[in-house]
Order: C-alpha cells, then sequence, then structure tokens
C-alpha cells in the first residue's frame, strides 16, 4: 500500500519513500528465497518449496497499488506476496521450518501462508483451486458494500483447468470486484505454454467472458503498480473484473524437486537479462532517484533481516504434540 | 407444541426462519430461483427473498461450492443447493481440499461454513443419477455429514448447520420430502450436529440406517413384531462424526446387527459401522452383523431391474431373520 502523501518523484508515479521501500521488498524477497533454498538444501526446510526468484516485481507492484482493505488469495509460490504484505519474514521462514512460530503454526507450510489480519487469505495449492473462493470473497464484498477488491493470482498453468473457467464466468456474470491476476512465466511446472494452452496470451482468455483484460511487463515493477492501480480503480468503480497476465519468467526450477530438463541454460541466461531487480535499480540510477550507497544500505538491512529470520526459524519451537488434534472442527464435538 | 409436517415443509421452515433473522444467509443453485427448486423445496423463495439472496448459478457444481466457500470466509452463510448429489461429484475438489482443509491448514485463521444442500434417491433416472455417496464425504476429516430421516432432524440440523462455524454436508433423499412427522413450534429449534437416535426399542435385533433406510428399517420392525422379533432401530443421522457408541450400546443388549444402506456395501458406512461394533462390543455379538445394500451394478432404467438394486422392507427382514437363526453360542454361525 503506497502513502498517501501527494509528492511525486520526476518520472515515477510514486515518491522517493514508496520507491525505495518497493525496492527494498523486492530484495528482501529475492534473499528470502535465496536463504529458503540454503535452508532447504540443509534440510532444515522440507516438503515442496516454490522460488519467486525473477517473478519479485508482480507481487511488490501489484501489493504496493491495493488498499489495506483489499484480499489476497495466491497459488503455492506464496512467499513474495506474504513479504510484500507486510508479514514478519522470521514467521514465514518459521513456516517454512514447520515451526509453531509460523505464520500457520506449521500447520501450512510453505505452500499455505496466510495472515486473514492482513485480508490475505492464503496460498493455495491445488491448481486453479483458489480462483473459486477468490470470487466468492468477490460476491461478498458487493453483498455487503464494503468496496474491497479481491486480487487472485495464480500461474498460466491454471488457465486450462475446469475451475479457472468456471471462475472467470461467474465473476462476470455476477460483476464481482476480482482481479484475475495471472502470472504467465511460460511453464506449467515443466511443460510449455504452447504445448498445453491453445492460446499462447493468457489476456485473450478473458474475451471469452466478455472482461476487460491487460497485458503488463512483469518484469517492470512501475508497469505492475501502475496498471494494476487501474485494474482496482476499474473493479472499485462498480465495472466488474478485470483479468491481468502478467509476462514473466521463472529463474529457478518449479520446486526445489525440478531438475530442470524441459528447458536451455541458455535460455534462463536470456532472460537474465529482465531480472526486474537490476532493471529497478538501474532506472532508480539513472533518474537520480537514489544513491548506490543508499541501495547498499538496503541490501544490507535486508540480508541481515533475512539472517535473523533463519536464527529466529532454526531456534523456533516445534508446535505441541498436544495440539495435534486440534482445529479439525470450529464447532466442538462432544460424542464419544 | 408441535406440529405434524413433511420434510419438505421443514426444510422450508428451517430455510425461511433462518433467512428471516440472518441477511447473511442466502441461498444458491441451480435453478433454486425462478424454477423453485428441482425438488421444490425452495418455490416461492425468490419472489418473497428477491435476487439479491436466492441466487440462480450456472450449472457448474464446482463453481457454486467454490464461490460459496468465498463467500463464506467473506463473512455470508450461503446455502449451496447441488440438485442431486450424483452432481457433487464435480465440486469433490472444492469440498475436500477447500472447505474441509480451511479451518486447519491455514491454522484456525478462518473456516469455511457453508452448507451443502443435496439430495440422493432415484426412480428410473439410470445409472449416473440413482446414486449415493453419503460414505465418501463421511471420510472426510473437517466435514460435517447429516443424512437426516425425520422431519425434525431435516429442520433442526439445517438450523444448527446454519448456526455453526463448520461446512456441512447436508444430504437430503428424494423419495422421502413428503413423509411427515412433529415438529417443535419454535422458531429457535435446533439440534446439535451429532447423534444417533435409538427411535424404537426392541430386545432381539439392532437395526442401524439413515434416511430412507430409516423408514424402511421401522417398517421391517412393524412386520417382524408381529412374529414376535423385537427390533431396535437406531436411526444413525449424522455420518460424520458417527455416532457408533450408541449402535455398541445397543447391541451389548440385543447381541445382533443389522446394517442397512443404499449405498454400495463394499467400503461402505455399513462396513464402518459394523468395524466400530465389533471393536466396542465384540464380546456382546451373538452372531455376524449382517449388511443391507444396493446390489454393486450401475443402477439400470428399466423399473423392475432398479428395484432389484435397492434394499426394502423385505430385505431388511430377509437381513434380521438371517442374524436371529445364527447363534455363536450353538456354534450355529
Amino acid at each position: 500500500m503506497a502513502s498517501t502523501k501527494k509528492s511525486r518523484t520526476k518520472g515515477f508515479p510514486l515518491e522517493k519513500d514508496d520507491l525505495l521501500d518497493m525496492y527494498r521488498q523486492m530484495y528482501l524477497i529475492r534473499e528470502f528465497e535465496n536463504a529458503s533454498a540454503e535452508q532447504y538444501a540443509m534440510g532444515k526446510v522440507a516438503g515442496f518449496l516454490h522460488l519467486y526468484i525473477g517473478e519479485e516485481a508482480i507481487a511488490v507492484g501489484s501489493i504496493k497499488a491495493m488498499e489495506e482493505k483489499d484480499h489476497i488469495l495466491t497459488h503455492y509460490r506464496d512467499h513474495g506476496y506474504a513479504l510484500a504484505l507486510g508479514l514478519d519474514p522470521s514467521a514465514v521462514m518459521a513456516e517454512l521450518f514447520g515451526k509453531k512460530t509460523g505464520v500457520t503454526g506449521g500447520r501450512g507450510g510453505s505452500m499455505h501462508l496466510a495472515d486473514v489480519s492482513k485480508n490475505f487469505w492464503g496460498g493455495y495449492a491445488i491448481v486453479s483451486g483458489h480462483l473459486l473462493p477468490a470470487v466468492g470473497l468477490g460476491f461478498a464484498s458487493n453483498y455487503f458494500e464494503e468496496d474491497r477488491v479481491v486480487v487472485c493470482y495464480f500461474g498460466d498453468g491454471a488457465t486450462n483447468a475446469g475451475a479457472f473457467h468456471e471462475a472467470m464466468n461467474m465473476a462476470a456474470v455476477w460483476n464481482l470486484p476480482v482481479i484475475f491476476m495471472c502470472e504467465n512465466n511460460l511453464y506449467g511446472m515443466g511443460t510449455a505454454v504452447e504445448h498445453v494452452s491453445a492460446v499462447k496470451e493468457m489476456a485473450k482468455k478473458a474475451q471469452a467472458y466478455d472482461m476487460p483484460s491487460m497485458q503488463l511487463d512483469g518484469q517492470n515493477v512501475i508497469e505492475m503498480y501502475e496498471k494494476t492501480k487501474e485494474a482496482l480503480d476499474h473493479c472499485r468503480s462498480g465495472k466488474g473484473p478485470m483479468f491481468i497476465e502478467a509476462l514473466t519468467y521463472r529463474f529457478r526450477g518449479h520446486s526445489m524437486a525440478d531438475p530442470e530438463q524441459y528447458r536451455d541454460r541458455s535460455e534462463i541466461d536470456e532472460y537474465r537479462a529482465y531480472d526486474p531487480i537490476p532493471l529497478f535499480r538501474d532506472r532508480l540510477l539513472e533518474e537520480k532517484v537514489t544513491t548506490e550507497d543508499e541501495l547498499e544500505k538496503i541490501h544490507k538491512a535486508a540480508r541481515e533481516e533475512v539472517e535473523a529470520a533463519v536464527k529466529f526459524a532454526d531456534e523456533s519451537e516445534n508446535p505441541d504434540m498436544d495440539s495435534l488434534g486440534d482445529l479439525v472442527y470450529a464447532d466442538p464435538i462432544t460424542i464419544r | 407444541m408441535a406440529r405434524e409436517i413433511t420434510v419438505r415443509d421443514a426444510l422450508r421452515e428451517a430455510l425461511r426462519e433462518e433467512m428471516d433473522s440472518n441477511d447473511a444467509v442466502v441461498l444458491m443453485g441451480e435453478d433454486i430461483g425462478a424454477y423453485g427448486g428441482s425438488y421444490v423445496v425452495t418455490a416461492g423463495f425468490l419472489e418473497e427473498y428477491g435476487r439479491r439472496r436466492v441466487i440462480d448459478t450456472p450449472i457448474a457444481e464446482l463453481g457454486i461450492v467454490g464461490s460459496a466457500v468465498g463467500m463464506a470466509m467473506g463473512g455470508m452463510r450461503p446455502v449451496a443447493e447441488l440438485m442431486t448429489i450424483n452432481f457433487s461429484l464435480l465440486a469433490m475438489d472444492q469440498i475436500v481440499n477447500s472447505a474441509a482443509k480451511m479451518y486447519s491448514m491455514f491454522n484456525g485463521q478462518f473456516t469455511a461454513p457453508i452448507v451443502i444442500r443435496t439430495a440422493a434417491g432415484w426412480g428410473q433416472l439410470a445409472a449416473t443419477h440413482s446414486q449415493t455417496f453419503e460414505g465418501w464425504y463421511a471420510h472426510v476429516p473437517g466435514l460435517r455429514v447429516v443424512m437426516p430421516a425425520t422431519p425434525a432432524d431435516h429442520k433442526g440440523f439445517m438450523k444448527s448447520a446454519l448456526r455453526g462455524n463448520d461446512p456441512v454436508m447436508f444430504i437430503e433423499h428424494s423419495l422421502i420430502y413428503r413423509n411427515r412427522g412433529e415438529v417443535p413450534d419454535d422458531d429457535d429449534f435446533t439440534l446439535p450436529l451429532e447423534g444417533a437416535e435409538v427411535r424404537r426399542e426392541g430386545e432381539h435385533v439392532t437395526i442401524a440406517s439413515w434416511s430412507r433406510g430409516y423408514y424402511l428399517a421401522m417398517e421391517a420392525a412393524e412386520e417382524l413384531a408381529g412374529e414376535g422379533i423385537e427390533c431396535e432401530v437406531i436411526d444413525m443421522r449424522v455420518l460424520r462424526p458417527m455416532d457408533t457408541a450408541t449402535v455398541a450400546e445397543s447391541v451389548r443388549k440385543t447381541n445382533r446387527l443389522v446394517v442397512v444402506e443404499e449405498g454400495w456395501k463394499t467400503l461402505g458406512v455399513g462396513s464402518e459401522i459394523a468395524a466400530a461394533v465389533q471393536e466396542q462390543a465384540f464380546d456382546y455379538l451373538d452372531a455376524p452383523i449382517e449388511r443391507v445394500g444396493s446390489l454393486e451394478i450401475p443402477v439400470p432404467y428399466n423399473r423392475e431391474m432398479e428395484r432389484a438394486i435397492f434394499p426394502n422392507k423385505d430385505s431388511v427382514v430377509e437381513a434380521v431373520r438371517t442374524v436371529m437363526a445364527k447363534d455363536v453360542n450353538t456354534a450355529n454361525v
């Protein structure tokens, strides 16, 4: 969420504090993900670990445009959104470690981060499964006249599933304030888009539901911010849902278990030129918004924050085994 | 005070009373509004409550349940109607992976208290429209699964489901909507969403069933009483959490058990009841537990063939005679 001051930095739609905060978030996510991978290699983090490296501009830019009351649901590659929303990196890392101090108490793990106090309704691990609850939250926003927009993030892979089409149709026919934010990173796990989707440009799929769409440069954090803001305004003005295709690239494997035999090293190297963090840094320096020294301070602080998060996670307690059977039902069960 | 009403009217009263007392309650489903519901439960509701609260949905069961989950997360109390339980299979992911998981997976931060109304039943509708799947849903931790028989249970459970905080699979049966029974005259009449009920006391054999099977058990008990066999009939009512202790308690008295269901016996609810009873009352059983279920054949359209598939009063009577003829004490098992 952007600060409310009127002043803007020349060449940018935001003031310096917000720009540097966005840069800090992107850098923090990158450092956090690198540390997650390290901890996974050391056996401290288990299960599936899906890294957001290369896609940071999407979460950071779009979340900056949102209001605090707006809802977020994401796919399972969810660390970036959690950090961009301001969840404590220590509690997020502790969740990856499966600890009691984690954001979901060690029950959710990497794929199921959530913090309802920030209207972050969680990461979901059934591809396309969260699009329908997103529609329902949008319905509730209209029903109670809350003026809240739901931003639902998912990958290109989800657009081929039935739930996607049911969700798109329902959101359109009920005129709901939902932004369908498709991160097209060109691969659904290890299968390239062209092998599994009849339409290569995801934004075209919105046409089937008479839904307006945008195709954005997902490596450009400023574009993500500005265009998401437009989409939010569109939804808030009662014009119904919006589809956004953010073009991006995942620099690491689908998960840590991915040997990456489906793409050439040269392809990854080619896309390195579109790394959103150096792109944003160069622009900030070119426009003289900041200095190398100032950025180095941000880097150092982020590294320290991540180091502290790892230490916190490592030193935290496991959940109490006595609590294992809790939280299956919200209301009590009394029968024997 | 109480009145005698039908199962259908009990449901209508429950929905109306909860809609009147809580603006968050809405009805959604295929053809529930303008059409009135395929089993006419919601006829007239659209005129009474308007399109804001009576929502005709696309024919998209996954979408109906999935969006209902989100509505519940957002503070609404949706009653998501799936025209028949056969179609609920299209919604299985949202029922099992979303509704049943939210509370636990996100460490108790929120719940998805949806009520899924759906109907089992048959009537020359052929293979894909004549099934019942309560056992599939009762298998899943996090769901509450009710399958009531009496009008009072339909009303009391529905009202409790709409006031509770857990997702509820509310399974009706198309062949009992017109069955009648007494329902208390009380706008606040609710029932806990758990516990089996002994509906008829008897000393010779216990029959456990639910939904339409309960009525078959009562008819069979009536007939058998004429021959001097006194059946204790238990209405299971709620299949998750399932009260098998009440069945075991009864078996400690009767020493014999027959379980009646319309589902397939193999891996069915009856199998679970039989297993639980032998765990809890093994020493009290004088005969092997008899399970009555439907034939494990896709249901044909032909009337005579269809009738042969499902349990009826006679098949329950026969099962009771089978357990009565056996006695472990005389090695006649």
